[in-house]
C-alpha cells in the first residue's frame, strides 16, 4: 500500500485546474506548469527508487482489494515510464514559454497539456484493463484538442484522420476487454494472468489477443496500422508535436509490452511470429517513408514509426536481453525524439521553414543549432557513444543470440538508412547556403530564446550522459525485463496468493 | 436470447463497417455511433444474460438470496457510453469545423496535411 503512487496522476490534473483559473496570467500559467512538471519528475524518481529498492509497489484505490477494486501498480517498467514522462513534461513546459502564443493560451493549451500528461501517467500506472481504457480516453481527448488547436487547414485535415483511426482503435480495445471479461469475469491485469491460463479454448484467447494487438498496434504506429501518424504529427505547434512524438505512441508500445507479457504471454499463443514480422516491416517502411520526405517534421514522424519497430522487435524476441533492449530503446527514443521535434522548432525559427528546400545556411549563421541537432540525430541513427548506439546494439545482439539473423540485419540496415535521413536534414538545413529568395524576405532574425534552448540542451546532455554511462539505465531496463518475463512477483504483489 | 443479441450485434457491426468505409465523413460518423453501440452490447452480453433478480441484498442479510444480475458490465457500459458521448460531441464539432474550413466532407479531397507539393502553407508555420 503506497499512496504516493497516485501522485503522478493527481499532480497534472490538479495543475490543469489551477492553470485554468489563472488563464489570464501567462507568467503564472507557465511558472505553475514548470513547478508541477518538476514535481511530477521528482515523484517519479522517488517512485523508481522505491520500486528498485523495495520491490513492486501497489495501491488499492479506496482500499478496495484487487481484483474487485482498481489497483495502481508500479513495477520497474511503469516507474521508468513515469520518470521519462516527467522529463518530457518538464522540457515541454519550459519550451512552451518560447512558443505558445496568446491565442493558443486562450484556447486552453496549458490545461490540456496537463490533462494529457495525467492521462499518460494513469495509463502507465494502472493495473486494471478497464481503467487503462479510461486513461487512454482521457489522453486521447486531450490530444485531439491539442492537435487541432489553432484550426489551420492542415491541422483539421490531419486531425480528422488522427481522431477517426484512434477511435476505431479504442472500439477494438473495448471489444477485446469486453470479451476478456466474458471469459474470465475479471479485468485486473494480474488476475487475468492467472485466469486466462484456465480458459479451455486457446483459439478464443488468441483471437481476443489479436484484437488487443490491433488496437495497441494502431496506437503505437505499427505496420500496417500507422497511416494516421505521418498525416497528423507535423501539423500542431512544435511543443505539442514534441510531447506527442515522445510519449503518445510509446503509451501504445507500453500497452503492447504489458499485454503480451502479463495478460497474453507469448508462450501461450502463436502471435510471436506475427509480431516479429510486423516489427521488421514497421522498421523498414518507416525508414523508407522518411527517405522520401523533405519536410523536417514529416521526416521525423516517419522515423517514429521505424523506431517503434525496434521496440516491438525487442518484445517479439521475448528474451531477457531483448526486452531489456526494448525498454532501453523506449527510454532513449522518448528523449531523443522529443528533442528532435523541439529542435525542428529552432530550425524553423532561425532557418525560416520546416521545408528543407526553403531553409539553409544554419551552420554558418547558427552553428550551435547544428551542434544541438547533431547529438540527438546521430543518437537516433545509432552512432557511438550516444544513447542510440547502445539501444541498437542490445537489440541486434539479442536478435543474434535468438538466432534471428535476418532481423538483426534488418535492424542494422534500418540504422544505416536512418543516417541517410539525418544527413539529408544536416546537409539541407545546415550546410547548404540559404536560398536567395528566402534570404531577401528574412527580416531581423528572432532573438535567442533561453526558454526554448534550455530543455533542448538538457535533453541533449542526457542523451550524451546515457551514451557515456549506459550501465545504470541498462540495469534498470534489465530489472524491468526480468519482472516482465517472470510476472509471478507482480501477480503476487497485486492479488496476493488467492486463486 | 444470446442468439438474438449476437445477430443484432453482428448486423450493427456490418452496417457500421459499411458506413465507415464511405468517403463521406457524415456517413462515417453514423457508422461510428453504430459501432460504439454494438461494442456496448458485446460487453453487456459478456456479463451473461439471464432473467434474474436485481443485485440487491435484502436487509439483515449478508448476501443476496438466489441468482442476481451482474451489475459490473452495466457499470462498464455506462462509463463507455459517457466517454463515447463526449468523444462524439467532439468529433461532430471537429467535422463541422473541418467542413467550414476545407469546404468538403469528402476524405479524398482532404489533402492539406499531406500535400504532394510539400509547401509550408500545407504544413507547419502554425504558430506564426
Amino acid at each position: 500500500m503506497n499512496s504516493g503512487l497516485a501522485a503522478p496522476i493527481i499532480i497534472p490534473f490538479a495543475t490543469a485546474a489551477v492553470v485554468l483559473l489563472g488563464r489570464h496570467q501567462p507568467t503564472f500559467q507557465h511558472a505553475t506548469s514548470i513547478v508541477a512538471a518538476a514535481l511530477h519528475l521528482a515523484i517519479g524518481a522517488w517512485l523508481l527508487n522505491e520500486v528498485h529498492h523495495s520491490g513492486i509497489q501497489v495501491l488499492h484505490v479506496a482500499a478496495w482489494q484487487a481484483p474487485f477494486g482498481i489497483a495502481l501498480v508500479a513495477d520497474h517498467l511503469s516507474a521508468l515510464m513515469v520518470v521519462i514522462t516527467g522529463v518530457i513534461y518538464t522540457a515541454v513546459s519550459i519550451y512552451s514559454r518560447g512558443e505558445i502564443n496568446a491565442d493558443l493560451r486562450r484556447r486552453g493549451y496549458y490545461p490540456l497539456l496537463h490533462i494529457l500528461v495525467g492521462g499518460i501517467s494513469g495509463a502507465f500506472l494502472t493495473g486494471d484493463l478497464f481503467n487503462l481504457y479510461v486513461w487512454f480516453e482521457v489522453m486521447l481527448m486531450a490530444s485531439f484538442a491539442l492537435l487541432v488547436m489553432g484550426k489551420t487547414r492542415a491541422q483539421l485535415d490531419g486531425g480528422v484522420k488522427y481522431v477517426v483511426i484512434n477511435l476505431i482503435s479504442t472500439l477494438l480495445f473495448l471489444t477485446g476487454l469486453g470479451l476478456v471479461y466474458g471469459m474470465t469475469g475479471t479485468l485486473n491485469m494480474a488476475h487475468l494472468h492467472v485466469k486466462l491460463k484456465m480458459v479451455s479454448d486457446p483459439g478464443l484467447v488468441a483471437a481476443v489477443a489479436v484484437l488487443f494487438l490491433t488496437a495497441f498496434g494502431i496506437k503505437s504506429g505499427l505496420f500496417p496500422l500507422f497511416f494516421w501518424l505521418p498525416a497528423s504529427y507535423h501539423t500542431p505547434p512544435v511543443a505539442t508535436s514534441a510531447i506527442f512524438a515522445g510519449l503518445l505512441t510509446k503509451v501504445g508500445v507500453y500497452a503492447l509490452i504489458r499485454t503480451f507479457t502479463l495478460i497474453f504471454p507469448f508462450e501461450d499463443n502463436g502471435l510471436r511470429g506475427l509480431v516479429l514480422v510486423a516489427a521488421a516491416a514497421t522498421m523498414i517502411v518507416g525508414v523508407l517513408g522518411a527517405a522520401t520526405r523533405y519536410h523536417i517534421r514529416r521526416i521525423l514522424s516517419f522515423h517514429i514509426i521505424s523506431q517503434v519497430g525496434y521496440m516491438i522487435l525487442g518484445l517479439g524476441l521475448f528474451t531477457p536481453l531483448a526486452l531489456a533492449g526494448a525498454v532501453f530503446y523506449l527510454l532513449h527514443h522518448i528523449i531523443v525524439k522529443a528533442n528532435l521535434f523541439l529542435i525542428s522548432g529552432l530550425i524553423q525559427r532561425y532557418g525560416g521553414s520546416f521545408e528543407l528546400s526553403r531553409t539553409g545556411g544554419l551552420y554558418r549563421s547558427r552553428g550551435w543549432v547544428a551542434l544541438l541537432f547533431f547529438i540527438p540525430a546521430f543518437s537516433l541513427a545509432g552512432f557511438p557513444p550516444l544513447s542510440g548506439f547502445w539501444a541498437k546494439m542490445i537489440l541486434i545482439r539479442a536478435s543474434l543470440e535468438a538466432g534471428h539473423f535476418v532481423l538483426a540485419a534488418v535492424a542494422a540496415v534500418v540504422g544505416l538508412l536512418t543516417v541517410y535521413s539525418m544527413v539529408k536534414i544536416w546537409s539541407e538545413a545546415f550546410w547548404k547556403p540559404q536560398p536567395e529568395a528566402i534570404k531577401d524576405n528574412t527580416v531581423a532574425p528572432p532573438r535567442l530564446d533561453a526558454w526554448m534552448l534550455a530543455p533542448i540542451v538538457a535533453m541533449a546532455a542526457l542523451t550524451v550522459l546515457i551514451g557515456l554511462s549506459p550501465e545504470p539505465v541498462y540495469q534498470l531496463a534489465r530489472a524491468a525485463a526480468d519482472e516482465l518475463l517472470e510476472p509471478g512477483a507482480y501477480v503476487y504483489t497485486v492479488i496476493g496468493t488467492m486463486r | 436470447m444470446e442468439v438474438v443479441l449476437a445477430v443484432l450485434t453482428g448486423g450493427m457491426v456490418a452496417g457500421s463497417v459499411f458506413l465507415m468505409l464511405s468517403k463521406n465523413l457524415v456517413r462515417f460518423i453514423f457508422g461510428l455511433v453504430l459501432a460504439s453501440n454494438a461494442v456496448n452490447l458485446v460487453i453487456f452480453a459478456a456479463g451473461r444474460l439471464e432473467t434474474s433478480q436485481p443485485p440487491l441484498i435484502p436487509e439483515n442479510a449478508s448476501h443476496a438470496a438466489g441468482a442476481v444480475a451482474n451489475s459490473l458490465p452495466q457499470a462498464l457500459i455506462l462509463t463507455a457510453i459517457v466517454i463515447g458521448f463526449a468523444l462524439l460531441a467532439f468529433i461532430f464539432i471537429l467535422f463541422l469545423c473541418t467542413y467550414e474550413t476545407l469546404g468538403t466532407v469528402d476524405t479524398e479531397a482532404m489533402t492539406d496535411a499531406e500535400s504532394l507539393a510539400e509547401e509550408d502553407s500545407a504544413a507547419g508555420g502554425t504558430h506564426s
